[in-house]
């Protein structure tokens, strides 16, 4: 049986406990992990960051159960046929269909996406199985490393040096069909902003160092934090992430290396615990003596709520979130240009990367 | 430099001087006269123990010029009283009672009569019928230079009414509507708390206006005390030492105050040191300093409060009612308190909701039953008002506004001596110990809206989420089953089981039934539930169960039967139909 098939089980099985339960006479109920920062746990075997025990029930008693099992319902029936036809579609496209659904549409995406999570906990399988594709297209890659992809129309090979122009290699939705062919690469960079990124490979960043470099585009999406993942199990290659000097970057760091909270459910597949932080940290602006903003009320709640999240529970972020509230600052990674176009790739990056051990002295 | 010094009588120094008294623009003199007239009435009924009917007429005679007629069933005047009552500035029978009056100085319709004259020079009608005796109409003008009422007619006249007084003046004024400051208004507030009073008032427009009498008992008179001598001032104790009729100090100060018997007396007058056998009109100045002094260090029983007229806090609700139909009200009157030797009192209330739509709370500050319509901001009611923190009880308010509802607040303040900041009674002073009062009494106002609203909000949200769940749930039922492509499952029971209903169903199988019952409500259900089949239960058509079913428990009803059953669905006698899910509500009564 292929996995679309068992995932629909996964998923019917749910189904069938609301109509047992229904059927019963009971008030249905639906138990899952708690999505909260303080129901999760690191897993020492895998090294990322997982779901604990804590559940909570939902039940069709109070108006907000009842309406997300009549919206499971129907998902649960839409994404039914969908597998039956052989289609996909995607998250945004999910969000639209419901508008067919009377009472169990959705007010806002948040609120499909969120359920489509839900149900991906529930079944322990992801949603790329029921065929919901994400809706952000994938970032870019550009190093050297060719790759197979086994596209709609045939089977292609690319070089993601030789073979793409500047924009680089486009990541697909699904990266597991991608196969790794060969690769010069002693790293993996992967870059929070775009301006950044375009620097690293207008300076030949990547040649230069033989360094594959990632755009994450913010919050990265599921399958760029695959690819990186692959890259670093599959390849043995080192991964670094390289974003600004502020909370909400910090974040971006944090669901690369150990796991998103929204997604803890998929870390173990998603998560690369071994990916090493570049900076920009905020002991940067000192030593550099970067030009800073000042930090916001929501940055100093984020920094604070950072330092309760047990992800970042170590003495190298205590000491760096304590020092950038004492600073009250915050620099983006452009921040570095003040000494030029080149010296992030000609000084920072080279000091900092041979100081954590990437580049050979 | 020569100067000509002249006595100028009182009348003379109103002339000059109009809105000291309330006179002072067109629209207000036109709203002061009313109230002069009204106020007499209402006053005059108290003291005879008479349920007021007033009728108050306003006419326009030219541009800019008003005819008005105030007509009470009062218990009229003597005729030889009625020239110096309307023609005779600070002549008055209150002036040196204590006792809460709307009135206080004889001043009031006197100058009503003076600003007509000052305004048309036409004299002001009068007449008057005391019980048992004739009704007798005069035409008076004010002599100003005398301050003595000039006859200009008199004349007895047929009158059907027992008795009563009826006022007539001619006036320049303004008649202005829809406003705060209004005749109309003022009668309004004037009918709130004056609940046994039915005004009927004409407008210039012949439009008749009805504030209906809904109390049938007229209030307790207040009762006349003497002066507290905590609240005396050195200039009027001169004067009462001069022109008391007790021999010695002793008999003067148990005589002329409440609150000091023998021993009081006694203990100030050792206090003050003067001898208890010193004659009263002997003291000196400084004497009197120090008897003053002897009565603030002396503690005294506060002033008896009998003489305090309040309102009530059920008439003041029911007033509320009846003038604003709002969806809740609420009124409290505080126990008297004194201050500088005054008794006073504090009553408040509010109307919440229903067809109350303005966004900004309306106030209605009244003193010793008078509306106040002037001066809103500078008086201590509105300053107490303003310092409560409405958010508290979950009103809208800008810091030092009043607060932002759909509510109109009462403010009520009874006193002997009620602290008005200028003689035309439109403001109360900043007293600190009234200010804390109307605080006290709002806040409780407060707390129980606050109580009122939340309760409100929770019904609602109950409602509304019930309702939305009846609908879900059955959707949830019919995808569902759809999803897993099995008989449609009946929610009926999960549905009453969130509603905490009495949940019945059937199942029959080869000839046996089962009923089952559910009580999924939290009170103990005696029911009587009915089959019946047209072959029959147990030997007859129709059976019944009687059965007793707790909160949570089920109870089971199984019988043989034969053919068909004729009702569709169990039939339950005991119950009411938003109560019972499943089964169906029948009245057989056997």
């Amino acid at each position: 049986m292929d996995i679309e098939q068992k995932a629909l089980k996964a998923l019917l099985r749910i189904a069938e406990s609301i109509y047992e339960q229904l059927k019963n006479g009971e008030i249905p109920e639906i138990e899952i992990s708690t999505r909260t920062k303080y129901n999760i746990e690191f897993n020492e075997e895998s090294e990322v960051w997982v779901y604990g025990d804590r559940t909570s029930t939902r039940s069709a008693k109070t108006l907000k159960g009842a309406y997300m099992m009549l919206r499971m319902a129907y998902v649960m029936g839409f994404i039914k046929e969908q597998l039956k036809v052989n289609k996909s579609s995607t998250l945004r496209e999910l969000y639209y269909i419901s508008e067919n659904w009377g009472m169990a549409k959705f007010n806002e995406q948040a609120d499909s996406d969120r359920l489509i999570e839900d149900l991906e906990i529930l079944t322990a399988f992801q949603r790329e199985h029921f065929h919901i594709r994400p809706e952000e297209d994938g970032a870019t890659v550009i190093g050297p490393i060719r790759i197979r992809e086994e596209t709609r129309r045939g089977v292609r090979e690319i070089h993601c040096q030789e073979d793409v122009g500047e924009g680089g290699y486009q990541i697909p939705v699904n990266v597991d069909r991608l196969e790794f062919v060969e690769h010069d690469a002693k790293f993996v960079i992967a870059i929070e902003t775009g301006g950044m990124r375009d620097r690293l490979v207008e300076n030949g960043f990547d040649e230069e160092f033989d360094a594959i470099i990632v755009h994450l585009k913010g919050q990265p999406a599921r399958s760029t934090r695959r690819l990186l993942k692959r890259l670093n199990t599959e390849l043995g290659l080192p991964v670094v992430v390289f974003t600004d000097g502020d909370p909400w970057s910090y974040r971006i760091y944090a669901s690369v290396a150990y796991g998103s909270i929204k997604s803890a459910h998929l870390s173990e597949y998603l998560a690369t615990p071994a990916a090493k932080f570049v900076g920009i940290r905020p002991s940067d602006i000192v030593k550099y003596n970067l030009p800073s903003d000042k930090l916001n009320e929501q940055d100093v709640k984020a920094l604070n709520a950072i330092l309760t999240d047990p992800r970042f529970d170590s003495d190298f972020w205590r000491s760096e979130v304590k020092l950038q509230l004492d600073l009250g600052k915050k620099s983006e990674q452009q921040a570095l240009a003040k000494y030029g176009l080149d010296y992030v790739t000609d000084v920072y990056l080279p000091e900092r990367l041979t100081e954590m051990g990437i580049l050979k002295a | 430099m020569s100067s000509k010094h002249r006595e100028i009588s009182i009348a003379e120094f109103f002339e000059k001087n109009k809105h000291i008294l309330g006179y002072s623009n067109p629209s207000k003199a036109l709203i002061t006269c009313v109230r002069e007239a009204v106020d007499n009435s209402l006053d005059a009924c108290e003291e005879a123990g008479i349920l007021p009917d007033i009728m108050v007429k306003i006419s326009k005679t030219g541009e800019g010029f008003f005819r008005i007629v105030v007509e009470d069933n009062g218990p009229g005047i003597e005729r030889d009283q009625i020239p110096r009552v309307f023609g005779k500035l600070l002549y008055g029978s209150r002036f040196h009672a204590i006792k809460q009056s709307r009135g206080q100085q004889g001043i009031g319709i006197s100058s009503a009569v003076l600003y007509a004259q000052i305004t048309t020079g036409k004299p002001t009608v009068v007449t008057s019928k005391v019980e048992g005796g004739k009704a007798y109409r005069f035409e008076l003008l004010i002599d100003t230079k005398k301050n003595e009422p000039e006859i200009v007619s008199e004349r007895e006249v047929e009158w059907f009414s027992p008795h009563g007084t009826r006022i007539e003046l001619e006036i320049r004024g303004s008649y202005v509507k829809e406003r705060k400051q209004s005749v109309y208004e003022y009668l309004k507030e004037t009918s709130v708390v004056n609940p046994h009073a039915r005004i009927t008032f004409i407008t210039p427009d012949g439009e008749v206006h009805d504030f209906k009498r809904i109390s049938d008992t007229p209030p307790e008179p207040p009762k006349e005390i003497k002066p507290h001598p905590h609240g005396i001032e050195i200039g009027t104790l001169m004067a009462m030492l001069k022109n008391t009729k007790a021999r010695d100090l002793k008999n003067f100060l148990k005589t002329e105050f409440v609150r000091v018997g023998d021993k009081i007396s006694e203990e100030i007058l050792a206090k003050a040191g003067l001898p208890a056998s010193m004659s009263p009109s002997s003291l000196s100045r400084e004497d009197a300093e120090r008897l003053i002094n002897a009565f603030r260090l002396t503690d005294l029983l506060p002033p008896p409060v009998d003489c305090l007229s309040p309102i009530g806090e059920s008439l003041i609700m029911k007033s509320l009612m009846e003038e604003y139909s709002p969806e809740f009200v609420y009124a409290v009157t505080r126990k008297p308190k004194v201050y500088s030797g005054h008794p006073f009192l504090v009553e408040a209330g509010i109307a919440y909701g229903g067809e109350i739509k303005e966004d900004k709370v309306s106030l209605l500050r009244f003193a010793n039953k008078i509306p106040l319509l002037y001066q809103q901001s500078g008086c201590a009611l509105t300053q107490a008002v303003v310092s409560v923190n409405w958010k508290n009880y979950g009103l809208q308010q800008s810091k030092n506004e009043l607060p932002v509802a759909p509510a109109v607040i009462l403010v009520h303040v009874a006193s002997t001596n009620v602290p008005y900041v200028s003689e035309s009674k439109e403001a109360v002073a900043a007293i600190p110990e009234i200010i804390e009062e109307v605080r006290l009494a709002l806040q409780e106002c407060g707390r129980r809206l606050k109580e009122y609203v939340e309760r409100k909000k929770s019904i609602q949200k109950r409602k509304k989420k019930e309702e939305e769940l009846l609908k879900i749930i059955p959707l949830l039922a019919e995808k569902i089953s759809e999803v897993v492509e099995r008989e449609k499952v009946d929610a009926e029971k999960v549905i009453a089981r969130i509603m905490g209903k009495v949940y019945v169903s059937r199942e029959v199988r080869d000839g046996r039934a089962v009923v089952v019952i559910h009580n999924f409500s939290s009170a103990r259900r005696r029911l009587r539930i009915y089959e019946m089949c047209d072959g029959g239960i147990n030997g007859d058509r129709t059976a019944k169960w009687d059965v007793e079913v707790g909160p949570g428990e089920e109870c089971r009803i199984e019988y043989e039967f034969k053919g068909r059953h004729i009702n569709r669905k169990p039939l339950v006698e005991g119950i009411e139909e938003e109560m019972l899910a499943g089964g169906e509500v029948v009245k057989l009564g056997y």
